[in-house]
């Protein structure tokens, strides 16, 4: 795959960002968010977190089933603050 | 994996990284970094990253306010950048406790030559920021050089140093049992086999209490969910962070631009638990919309949940354990661990390497509980 293919949108990731972090020693979806926040846009990974488990398995090898997900973070949706605060707050 | 170290260290939290680091950079360069996850799973990789120097009790402050001066310049040191930005604190007075006391703070922190003012409600929009709701608001101090950094950085960023330095990290290599001599350390026991050390450092967050019990040592800590959100990016708007200690609240805008922040619920349970609760969610949400309504319409992307380790004093355990040669504690942080990390592990590898701490730590040993009074720092939240 060429190096500017962008693979987390939301975050503005590209396939070679994501290659250099995982030889630099981030084997994990949870660790490479940390680092690179692939996984932390609105879609909160559900674009990109399969296809960066394909890329760290190419390089390091295992199996993409055995990959631990990305953990849930609620909400499942984004949600205004003012929402959330309730609508008995007078807006 | 090596199996001879000269000292081992538990966590690879900010605390287990810096000290490591500090130990290299002494000459203690055959060191081992045991972590049981990958860095920064634990406390720190779910922290606000906040770096207040504003506190109630003059070690405290101190520790911070020499922190900050590494801090500064760290990133240079460490040739790596952990967002570290002097954005300040404002923090808000709702009561008359908190008049008196903050009254208090400020003459103890100008004492020590922080640059803290005190600030009048009116006076908070064109001082520092426009978007805050003043009303009930009776005072506030402000510190300009009070900052912030992301401390996933900053951990990786210690941790490289000290690998560049010769220590050797292990990932994914939980420590199942310390292993002691008489009144010795002389190893750890990990899942892929034992490290032979007369030195650990017990750096694990809330976990150093079961890995010290494995040597039959008690640590008083009792762990506390703490929890947190963040919102979508925005364009930069304010700088400092806020909170307020009886309003219950600190949050701040990050360098990527999301709002993040939390509070802690009083009658929080002890325990392990870092679920997540809907609960915190639309409370957070309620305060947030009051102190600043401008947030209304921002949408929250994430919520999650770490743990505070708290001491009866809520201040860290720094320091050898009476009794068990070897056996060092850096843990205990009581929710403000990565704020004075860089002093406090400084600090530490100098005990460790037998040089005299260049500020008096000795007041942080765990034997301060057996002998009573304690002193409580008020500055919590
Ligand atoms: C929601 C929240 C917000 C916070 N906000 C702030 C803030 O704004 N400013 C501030 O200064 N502090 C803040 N804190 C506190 C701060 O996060 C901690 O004090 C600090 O990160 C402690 O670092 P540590 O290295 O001691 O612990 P940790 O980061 O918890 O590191 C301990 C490590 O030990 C590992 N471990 C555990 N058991 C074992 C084992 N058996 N073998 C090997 N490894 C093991 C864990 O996986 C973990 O990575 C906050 C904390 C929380 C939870
Ligand atoms: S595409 Fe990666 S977070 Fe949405």
């Amino acid at each position: 795959m060429k190096d500017d293919v962008i693979i987390c949108r939301c975050e503005d990731v590209s396939y070679g960002e994501i290659v250099e972090a995982i030889d630099s020693g981030l084997t994990t979806l949870e660790e490479l968010k940390r680092v690179l926040r692939t996984g932390m846009g609105p879609c909160q990974g559900r674009t990109c977190s399969r296809l960066i488990a394909r890329i760290i398995t190419e390089r390091i090898g295992g199996e993409v089933a055995d990959m631990k997900p990305l953990l849930d973070r609620p909400p499942t949706m984004p949600v205004e603050i003012g929402i959330l605060a309730g609508a008995s707050d007078e807006d | 994996m090596r199996t001879n170290a000269d000292c081992v260290i538990i966590g690879g939290g900010i605390i287990g990284a810096a000290v490591a680091y500090y130990l290299a950079k002494g000459g203690m360069t055959n060191c081992v970094l045991l972590e049981s996850e990958y860095l920064s799973s634990g406390a720190t990789g779910r922290c606000g990253g906040g770096i207040r120097q504003q506190w109630s009790t003059e070690p405290n402050a101190q520790l911070a306010m020499d922190s900050v001066r590494i801090f500064k310049t760290i990133e240079e040191e460490l040739d790596a950048d952990i967002e570290f930005l002097q954005g300040g604190y404002l923090v808000l007075a709702y009561t008359d406790e908190d008049v008196e006391q903050f009254h208090k703070n400020f003459e103890l922190q100008r004492r020590l030559g922080l640059d803290v003012e005190i600030l009048q409600p009116e006076e908070i929009a064109s001082r520092v920021v426009k978007q805050v709701n003043t009303d009930g608001v009776r005072m506030a101090t402000y510190c300009p050089t009070d900052a912030s950094a992301n401390p996933f950085l900053a951990t990786k960023a210690y941790a490289q140093a000290a690998v560049r330095l010769g220590v050797e990290i292990e990932l994914f290599t939980p420590v199942t049992r310390i292993l002691r001599e008489g009144n010795r350390i002389v190893g750890v026991e990990t899942e892929r086999g034992i490290i032979n050390t007369p030195r650990v450092v017990n750096a694990a967050g809330s976990h150093s209490v079961p890995l010290a019990r494995t040597v039959d040592v008690e640590i008083p800590i009792t762990p506390y969910r703490r929890e947190i959100l963040v919102t979508e990016p925005l364009e930069r708007f304010f700088d400092p962070m806020i909170i307020s200690f009886s309003f219950g609240i600190y949050f701040r805008q990050v360098k990527h631009g999301s709002v993040i922040g939390g509070f802690a619920y009083a009658d929080e349970a002890p325990g392990f638990n870092e679920e997540s609760s809907i609960d915190f969610l639309t409370m957070m949400s309620r305060k947030l919309s009051f102190l600043m309504p401008a947030l209304k319409h921002v949408k929250v992307v994430r919520q999650w949940a770490g743990l505070y380790d708290v001491t009866p004093d809520a201040q860290p355990i720094i320091g050898e354990t009476d009794g068990v040669d070897g056996f060092f504690q850096a843990n205990g942080f009581s929710g403000h661990g990565f704020m004075i990390a860089p002093k406090v592990s400084s600090l530490l590898s100098q005990l460790i390497l037998g040089q005299k701490p260049d500020l008096d730590i000795d007041r942080l040993n765990a034997r301060r509980f057996s002998e009573g009074d304690v002193d409580l720092d008020h500055s919590v939240v």
